[in-house]
């Protein structure tokens, strides 16, 4: 008996293996990087450390530290005040576009971007006395795709990782469903298939440019690199039209729209103590 | 030696059965989970871990805590647990078996296990748990069976396998330490957040293991003709105190950083587990219970095995009750409270209370009466060689 599994999980691991070369194959089409762009991600070596160079004053590889790429977004809370049906009307996109399954039981609940309360959303600030504008809208949030992620540490097999543009992907082949990284996560922006996602889907409407999961793995908001990598713009960016709300693109490109927006506003992220470098801003 | 383990008396085949029917009912809830899916269990993307990783985390300390009698025989040359450490080394053996068994039965995706070698990540403290579990599992099941080898054939041991016996003390260390790098190193989570989570692990661990040994011990005696001898046990039963008196100790730091600080974050999942998180006017409680046995617990077993009455009392079924407290006692600090406790409140600070299902807590079950069965196995093989020399 006991042999019989061990043999039954040589080849399963062996086919595990097989399976993932056909995955990294997509992964790279999917991650959509030139050549020159990998090159320059590799000069950087996954560092996007702002801070730093800046604190102490001549780091030699200051210059260098700014040229890689880096996704963020800045998510401006005015625009959702003012419209306030936008803040649903970007997660349905989000959860449309990705097939991110509806279950009715809180215990099977799967979601890549929501809203909250503002307090849910910055723990770490104060909550006294808050003005009636930030009490009574809620707080859009999401993965946070750190600079320096919890989850990718925790990720006993890389199946969570950076990739060469900042975006903390998923590699649903090769997760093994552990939860390590949702323990990991500061953000709680992580969530596992309980059960076969498939069940909460209407498998007539899903979108086929996007793979629906298989239960047992983690999953969560991948900043649409799908989309980033053929040009477009995230789902939830789309969903805001003209509005600004949402605003995405190169932290590390001085010239950028979001560090111009990041330059004219007063912006704060959730749980900067950690040490995590959130690359979402949001503008209260 | 294994002939050893197919003689029995009745009571010893109806004792497997027993737990063989437990691992039986285990085995069907698993493939109903298999096919379903984790959703089989209480868990939820809030309480992300439940009663398969809290027990893992128990039973590594259960695992390490054999060491307490490797240790003081084979450095100290401490002759009077000669007997019993073997009966250490199994112990670690059945309790190691049982932590793999959780950790696959936890798995969404068991088949992918192996993922963890084939992209070994040296940055995941889960890397690092495969291999000294792994390690410690091997360097028992070698140490353990080449010693009671040469014990049977009269023979000193091979002088090679005392390097395996001294690396496995290390490595004994080494399990309990990282996992509880599995916790400690997590950001946000401010309860497992606490360098005094690896030293509070083994100080639990060097009581519990000892108290479980202790009782088999006394069992065996009754029911197996098995003495481990008086100066033995009695040994034993000082460390444990020892043991569980610091791990105590180390919770009772954690309540004064937590509450001298006044810093909420250090304080939510002591007031949760200890007392009820009060939250949007609603008093979350739902482990309180177990906390409360946790205390009373520890200090009935911490009385039954300290006063002389008690303890050196003729009729050792005070003493065994003892340390059967100790036992259950820090398996309801760390089996239940601790892991699941972690998980309150969630980083967005809302609560979620876990209920385990019907269905992970017959796995749970079956996965605790096949750690009995091998335990039961190995010892009976044990003793069986111990009786053979004697006659």
């Amino acid at each position: 008996m006991d042999k019989k599994r061990r043999d039954f999980l040589k080849i399963a691991g062996v086919s595990t293996l097989a399976g993932l070369g056909g995955t990294s194959v997509i992964g790279q089409m999917l991650s959509g990087s030139t050549p020159a762009e990998a090159g320059a991600a590799k000069e950087v070596s996954g560092h996007g450390n702002e801070h730093a160079p800046a604190a102490h004053g001549s780091n030699p590889h200051g210059s260098v530290a700014k040229s890689g790429k880096r996704l963020g977004m800045v998510i401006d809370l005015r625009k959702f005040r003012e419209n306030p049906h936008l803040g649903e009307k970007v997660v349905e996109a989000c959860h449309s576009t990705h097939n991110v399954p509806d279950f009715p039981n809180k215990k099977d609940e799967i979601k890549w971007t929501w809203l909250t309360e503002y307090e849910k959303a910055f723990t770490e600030h104060s909550h006294y006395y808050k003005d009636h504008s930030t009490l009574d809208h809620e707080v859009l949030v999401m993965c946070n795709h750190c600079d320096n992620p919890p989850c990718v540490r925790a990720c006993p097999t890389r199946a969570t990782f950076k990739n060469k543009e900042g975006i903390v992907a998923m590699d649903y082949h090769r997760c093994i469903g552990c939860r390590f990284c949702m323990a990991a996560c500061p953000y709680g922006m992580r969530s596992f298939n309980w059960r076969d996602p498939r069940a909460g889907l209407d498998m007539n409407t899903i979108n086929t440019r996007f793979p629906t999961r298989m239960r047992g793995v983690v999953e969560k908001c991948n900043f649409c690199a799908e989309r980033v990598g053929i040009g477009k713009q995230p789902a939830c960016v789309e969903a805001c039209g003209s509005s600004k709300a949402l605003v995405f693109g190169n932290l590390n490109d001085p010239n950028s729209e979001i560090r111009k927006v990041l330059k004219a506003n007063y912006t704060i992220q959730r749980k900067p103590s950690l040490g995590t470098h959130p690359s979402v801003f949001y503008i209260v | 030696m294994f002939e050893k383990a197919l003689k029995g008396n009745s009571y010893y085949w109806m004792w497997l059965a027993f737990l063989g029917a437990l691992m039986s009912i285990a085995a069907i809830c698993y493939l109903r989970q298999y096919n379903y899916g984790l959703g089989l269990t209480g868990m939820s993307r809030d309480v992300s871990w439940g009663l398969y990783i809290s027990q893992f985390t128990f039973l590594v300390g259960v695992a390490a805590g054999g060491v307490m009698l490797v240790l003081p025989y084979y450095i100290h040359d401490y002759k009077a647990f000669g007997k019993i450490t073997i009966l250490g080394e199994f112990l670690a053996i059945a309790a190691l078996l049982m932590c793999l068994t959780f950790i696959v039965a936890d798995l969404g995706q068991p088949l992918r296990m192996l993922n963890v070698i084939i992209h070994a990540q040296p940055g995941s403290m889960l890397f690092y748990d495969m291999i000294v579990l792994n390690g410690y599992l091997f360097l028992n099941i070698l140490c353990g069976w080449v010693i009671l080898t040469s014990e049977r054939k009269g023979i000193h041991p091979p002088k090679w396998i005392y390097f395996f016996v001294y690396l496995s003390i290390p490595f004994a260390v080494s399990i309990h330490t990282v996992t509880a790098m599995l916790y400690c190193g997590l950001p946000g989570r401010h309860f497992w957040l606490s360098a005094i989570v690896a030293p509070r692990f083994l100080a639990s661990a060097f009581a519990a293991g000892p108290a479980l040994i202790v009782v088999v011990a006394l069992i065996l005696r009754r029911v197996a003709n098995f003495d481990a001898g008086k100066e033995a046990i009695n040994k034993m039963v000082t460390i444990i105190i020892y043991a569980a008196l610091i791990n105590v100790f180390f919770v009772g730091l954690e309540f004064f950083v937590g509450f001298y600080s006044n810093i909420p974050g250090h304080k939510h999942t002591l007031q949760y587990l200890f007392f009820g998180l009060e939250h949007h006017g609603h008093i979350y409680n739902n482990l309180v219970p177990f906390m409360k046995a946790f205390v009373l617990l520890f200090v009935v077993g911490i009385g039954l095995i300290s006063l002389p009455y008690t303890r050196y009392n003729k009729n050792d079924i005070w003493l065994g009750l003892g340390c059967a407290a100790i036992f259950i006692s820090f398996w309801l600090d760390k089996g239940v409270g601790f892991v699941l406790g972690g998980f309150v409140p969630t980083p967005l600070e809302e609560v979620v209370e876990y209920y385990p299902a019907a269905n992970e807590i017959f796995i749970t079950i079956g996965i605790w009466a096949m750690g009995a069965f091998i335990l039961t196995v190995l010892y009976k093989i044990a003793i069986s060689v111990e009786h053979e020399i004697e006659a």
